[in-house]
């Protein structure tokens, strides 16, 4: 095992029981797709964190820029009419 | 089912002599992967050799138990692992050679769990209902082991000039070690049933892995009875030393 080239990193993304979502955790290095569930499985479910995981390369992840954060999400600020908490119901309005 | 067979046929119920065999097997090795913590390759691999290693002293931990119960000298676990000498281990030699580098300790351990998962297999439909129900928790780590296992064989035979001459090395050492897995005596009158499974379960990884396992030797290792190899006597004295320097301690 050379160190001249190191291995892809790879996100790990678990679910922790069926019906819900799987979650970002962590990361791994490994070689091919086969070894990356398993580095997953050995690294992050040890104490029973799940029943499905998903790795995908890091490198294949496109991101939003952090230096974007202003531009891209302040403008939503303002609107707080996009919250149903903005609405007033009528009383005789249930079960919403 | 199980449990009346037990009970209405003693000799369904395995021997204490055979239990601590199979427990020693997963102890020893289990001792010889945890070497490699804090000294895998990668992060990744350190753990995941570190996870075997706890697996198998879960599945001594159980078989110890059970022989301890079934000696009624209130042996225990530690008892079994600690405050035995090396002629009363009788795992196979195979588990206690050295680890060599990561290929040759790969190797070691691929050939082992698959022969642990051809007889947790057998065990599974022992009529023995407590050494059933450990062979069917065992059988479920020891499939993943062996996979996990089986893929680095393959990686490194098939790999690099380097990496396929480092395991031709380490099979020519290893493989005059696997006969005596199937070597049966009276204490497992059956062993030799198992290893045209295992043979097959092996065959195609290592073909896989372009290794061909030297000519067959007359050589014989005696683990199993008690005579060790020159190695097993370092293994103990580390494993031992800390019960031994302080009896009955507690974390």
């Amino acid at each position: 095992m050379s160190n001249t080239k190191e291995w892809p990193l790879w996100e790990v993304f678990v679910r922790p029981k069926a019906g819900l979502d799987h979650k970002h955790c962590g990361s791994v290095h490994a070689p091919d797709v086969e070894l990356a569930l398993q580095a997953a499985r050995d690294v992050y479910t040890r104490r029973q964190e799940g029943v499905s995981i998903w790795v995908v390369r890091a490198d294949q992840i496109v991101a939003s820029d952090p230096a974007q954060k202003d531009a891209l999400f302040d403008p939503m600020q303002d609107k707080i009419y996009r919250h149903p908490t903005f609405y007033q119901l009528p009383d005789d309005v249930n079960h919403i | 089912m199980g449990v009346m067979n037990a009970l209405t046929t003693p000799s369904a119920a395995a021997s204490v002599s055979f239990l601590l065999r199979i427990a020693d097997g997963s102890l020893v090795l289990s001792q010889r992967l945890s070497e490699w913590c804090g000294h895998g390759p990668i992060l990744e691999e350190d753990i995941a050799l570190t996870n075997i290693a706890l697996d198998l002293i879960g599945q001594a931990r159980l078989l110890y138990t059970l022989a301890g119960a079934r000696e009624g000298r209130g042996r225990d676990e530690d008892a079994f692992a600690y405050w035995r000498d090396e002629q009363e281990f009788t795992n196979p030699t195979l588990v206690e050679l050295p680890n060599g580098d990561f290929g040759q300790s790969v190797l070691r351990t691929y050939l082992y769990t698959a022969y642990q998962l051809v007889l947790w297999q057998s065990l599974g439909a022992s009529p023995d209902a407590e050494l059933a129900a450990i062979a069917h928790k065992s059988a479920k780590e020891t499939a993943y082991h062996c996979s996990h296992l089986a893929g680095w064989v393959i990686r490194l035979g098939d790999g690099s000039a380097e990496s396929h001459q480092r395991l031709t090395r380490a099979l020519d050492y290893l493989w005059p070690y696997t006969p005596e897995l199937f070597t049966a005596d009276a204490i497992d009158p059956q062993a030799a049933a198992l290893e045209s499974a295992w043979r097959a379960t092996v065959a195609p990884v290592l073909a896989q892995a372009t290794l061909t396992p030297p000519a067959a030797s007359p050589f014989r290792a005696t683990g199993k009875q008690g005579r060790h190899s020159e190695h097993m006597g370092y293994l103990l004295s580390e494993m031992q030393s800390l019960a031994r320097a302080h009896p009955g301690a507690k974390w």
